[in-house]
């Protein structure tokens, strides 16, 4: 996701730096209370995990790994301003010490994955909460949605720019269908992971999540859990997959018009190894979802766009899976809400 | 180096702090260096950290706060320094009481050492972090750097000055860690666990730059011989209570104290068969 | 002399050379205005590109760094590369037949350029990285007037970086050392569990360190890092790099422009 120099022309690079930097500004601007209080060593190592969560591979099923991008954990942990100026801080540093990202596009990735990334995660995360019950463990489920959705939307971003500026023309639907489809299962690992990480947290110290300080505590140290009751396993469980499902539903289903009818982003790197034909007859071609096309179905942009619905539909559903599962095993449930959520 | 210590005559270590400056000998009738009275704290989550601790440490006073973990030795040691606010009582050093209007000064005078030298060392270079106090004192230029040498010639750290905290050893980020606070030159100085995964050399080498400084020390922990090496004096603490306040070679003696409290000496240790810690406010000038 | 073995302090080479003589500022704005100029050639310039690149090969070997180390580093993870490969593939226009594929004669001429102008790019960050020090780089940025803020988020971040990225290692190894494997969803769980008992240590440590500054009389301004501005000379020596780059451009367009 970190684009290189040369991929958008200088125009393009110049109004990227200067949205970065107007939107890093406005970050300084609303962060600097936070700032003041928790003094700017907790930013800085929140941006120093963040960076070394970047390069711990974590296995994502199928012979293949992924690594956390953390705009939406980030968000979610220390609030979208300061989130912002996590993530622009590791940009910052990747490409100016690592020579990972263009110094000419670090305005672009600051604006693909700071600004995008961040602010996406955390509104769809914070969507999310207000469906949820109120209490401090709902933004595990919050968080792990927001940060599935926001890996897209970054890419989306990313693709955007790029039919603004890119340096070679690709057919746009191609592009997005590419940078959409395998964002989607890099979104899935992002989710996890997220849900992961955030479940750890609420499980010792809930006081510590931004998204969370509003919500009222639960299960303070020393007050022994109560056993779950079944009623509330499916209520956290099924709300939300609905929420999830709606929003993600609304972002990629218009999103994956542009995806209608193209191979998928692994299908482009079979074809440039010369075994394009093959894949067409691999076990992924017969599955339903095949090219982002349903076979069913006679208009292609109608058949791309309810492919790319399902196909949110089972991310949904595997990314909330995930986050259930990594819940249920971190901590167990406290009382049922007294109240509804209505 | 050990060897570029002011071994032997503490008086010359410079950066002995307004202790020396003010003539050693504690007058009759001189405000203590520290003075807790019946200070109470409870963490936001309700757990009750300390009931009713007092304590009272004179100018260039050497006490162990001893305690098995979670006793609320480095909860006490926040107090000290006015980073956590009492619930009840009060802290006071010297002639005053710890409040916000008097932080600054009380953060001059009373300084800690935290218990992982990783988190005392924040700044890019050993430089930046021994600098980092005296500079929020308003000191610049030539002046900081006599104060930042000093500093890290009384820990023998001199020649790592530009180097990366990170590259250190251990127990060289534990030394450059007190040097950070020598360079405050305090009146009182708090260790938090000072021989903690320090090797035996290390160990030593601690207790030697410690026994050179003429600051008041206040040291927390469950090493009982280095308590008995350095300390005098030593309040044992249990679930945030004072539970016994005495000479240090007694209280290690008495063996139903000791195992009341978790605290264990080392296997074959006889705290009678050495001589006791002495007096560094005796036999100065 | 510029040995294979250099020595090396993170990502910094220890030798002396006008280029690590250099503030961190001249060379910040040095390297992001020579990779501009490389993306500003337009795609096919070849010799162009080549000229450049040359020019910031060469400050590489002013600098002394060794030859090895440079390749290496050149090699980042960079997914986008991918990228460029595809372009010939997927990019419309006139094909051309090459092998057994049929290529977008624009797609390659682009995917070239941008992988060569990337490539370019690669090679002035690291030049910038292997000359200059953390410590100095912040210092340059804060002379850059980076807001002070994030110079100091980025200190606590490069000072910090290496003893989390040291804990996650442990955590992993801890893992493997107890049997779990990758690849499975279990492997998963445990990865993702332990950096987020990870993440509640380090914020947590964050919290630490800020007593620490407390204890040391912060007062919400982070002492200044800069030592002194650069000279004009020396601004002028860093310069000569992008300088020499756009000379080459321009060069480069007058003998192409068709009259």
């Amino acid at each position: 996701m970190h684009v290189p120099d040369g991929f958008l022309d200088v125009p393009t690079s110049i109004a990227t730096g200067a949205i970065a930097v107007g939107a890093v500004g406005v970050a300084l601007r609303r962060a600097e209370r936070e700032i003041a209080e928790t003094g700017p060593a907790l930013p800085g190592l929140t941006a120093a995990f963040v960076f070394a969560a970047q390069m711990v591979n974590f296995p994502v099923g199928a012979g293949t790994s992924g690594h956390l991008l953390g705009g939406a954990l980030a968000a979610v942990l220390v609030g979208p301003w300061t989130g912002m100026l996590v993530l622009t801080a590791v940009l910052l540093v990747q490409g100016l010490l690592f020579a990972d990202g263009g110094l000419t596009a670090l305005g672009t990735n600051v604006v693909n994955m700071a600004v995008v990334g961040v602010l996406v995660g955390y509104l769809v995360a914070r969507l999310v909460l207000r469906w949820l019950p109120r209490r401090a463990r709902s933004v595990v489920p919050a968080g792990a949605i927001g940060a599935f959705v926001s890996v897209p939307a970054a890419a989306m971003s990313f693709t955007v720019l790029y039919a603004i500026g890119g340096a070679v023309d690709i057919p746009l639907p191609r592009l997005a269908g590419a940078m959409l489809g395998w964002h989607l299962v890099i979104g899935v690992g992002e989710a996890a992971i997220t849900a992961a990480v955030l479940s750890a947290v609420v499980a010792t110290r809930p006081d510590l999540i931004y998204l969370a300080r509003h919500l009222p505590a639960e299960a303070r140290a020393g007050e022994p859990a109560v056993a779950p009751g079944p009623t509330v396993k499916v209520r956290t469980g099924a709300r939300p997959l609905a929420i999830g499902s709606v929003v993600t539903l609304v972002v990629a289903g218009g999103l994956s018009l542009f995806a209608s009818a193209d191979p998928d982003g692994l299908e482009y790197v079979g074809e440039a190894m010369g075994f394009g034909t093959a894949a067409r007859d691999s076990a992924a071609a017969t599955s339903p979802l095949a090219d982002y096309a349903l076979s069913g179905v006679a208009d292609p942009w109608l058949s791309g766009s309810a492919a790319g619905v399902i196909g949110v539909l089972v991310t949904v559903a595997l990314g909330l899976a995930a986050a259930a599962l990594v819940v249920r095993l971190r901590g167990r449930r406290v009382r049922p809400e007294p109240s509804g959520v209505g | 180096m050990p060897s570029d210590l002011p071994g032997g005559s503490p008086g010359a270590a410079v950066p002995n702090g307004a202790a020396g400056d003010r003539g050693g000998a504690p007058d009759v009738g001189s405000p203590p260096a520290l003075d807790v009275r019946a200070l109470g704290f409870a963490y936001p989550d309700g757990r009750t950290a300390l009931r009713d601790v007092s304590l009272r440490v004179e100018p260039g006073e050497r006490v162990a706060l001893l305690g098995p973990n979670g006793a609320g030795k480095t909860t006490l040691a926040l107090h000290l320094d006015g980073i956590l606010t009492p619930a009840h009582g009060e802290v006071r050093v010297g002639e005053l009481t710890v409040e916000r209007s008097t932080l600054a000064e009380v953060r001059r005078r009373v300084q800690l050492v935290f218990q992982d030298p990783d988190d005392q060392l924040f700044s890019p270079t050993v430089r930046d972090d021994v600098a980092f106090g005296p500079a929020n004192l308003g000191l610049r230029g030539a002046e900081l750097a006599e104060r930042v040498l000093e500093a890290l010639d009384a820990v023998g750290m001199a020649e790592h000055a530009d180097r990366v905290p990170y590259h250190l050893s251990f127990g060289q980020r534990r030394r450059v860690a007190i040097a950070t606070v020598l360079a405050m030159r305090p009146d009182v100085l708090v260790l938090d666990e000072p021989t903690s995964n320090l090797d035996p050399a290390g160990r030593r080498e601690l207790g030697e730059i410690l026994d050179s400084l003429g600051a008041a020390l206040v040291i927390a922990t469950h090493d009982l011989p280095f308590a008995l090496q350095l300390c005098p004096r030593s309040v044992v603490l249990d679930d945030g209570a004072v539970v016994a306040d005495g000479p240090t070679a007694d209280l290690l003696a008495d063996a139903d104290l000791m195992s009341a409290h978790r605290l264990e000496l080392p296997y074959g240790f006889d705290p009678r068969s050495v001589p006791p810690a002495r007096d560094p406010r005796v036999g100065r000038p | 002399m510029p040995g294979h073995d250099a020595p090396t302090d993170g990502l910094l080479v220890v030798v002396d050379s006008p280029v690590h003589r250099l503030p961190a500022q001249t060379k910040v704005v040095a390297v992001v205005a020579v990779v501009a100029v490389v993306v500003l050639t337009p795609r096919g310039a070849w010799w162009v590109l080549a000229a450049q690149g040359a020019l910031v090969a060469l400050t590489a070997t002013v600098a002394r760094l060794p030859v090895r180390l440079v390749l290496r580093r050149l090699l980042v993870e960079a997914p986008f590369v991918v990228f460029a490969v595809l372009m010939p593939f997927v990019a419309e226009g006139p094909r051309v037949q090459v092998g057994p594929f049929s290529l977008s004669h624009a797609g390659l001429i682009g995917g070239g350029t941008v992988l060569v102008k990337a490539t370019i790019g690669v090679l002035a960050a690291v030049v910038l990285a292997a000359t200059t020090g953390p410590r100095e780089l912040l210092a340059g940025l804060e002379r850059l007037r980076l807001p002070a803020v994030l110079v100091a988020i980025l200190s606590f971040m490069l000072r910090y970086v290496g003893v989390i990225a040291d804990e996650l290692h442990r955590v992993r190894v801890a893992r493997e050392a107890r049997g779990g494997g990758q690849g499975d969803r279990a492997g998963l769980a445990a990865v993702a569990g332990g950096v987020g008992t990870r993440f509640v240590r380090t914020y947590e440590r964050g919290e630490r360190v800020q007593q620490a500054m407390l204890a040391r009389g912060y007062t919400g301004r982070m002492p200044a890092l800069g030592r002194g501005g650069a000279t004009t000379a020396q601004w002028a020596l860093a310069l000569v790099l992008p300088t020499a780059a756009l000379m080459v451009l321009l060069v480069g367009l007058a003998m192409t422009v068709p009259r």
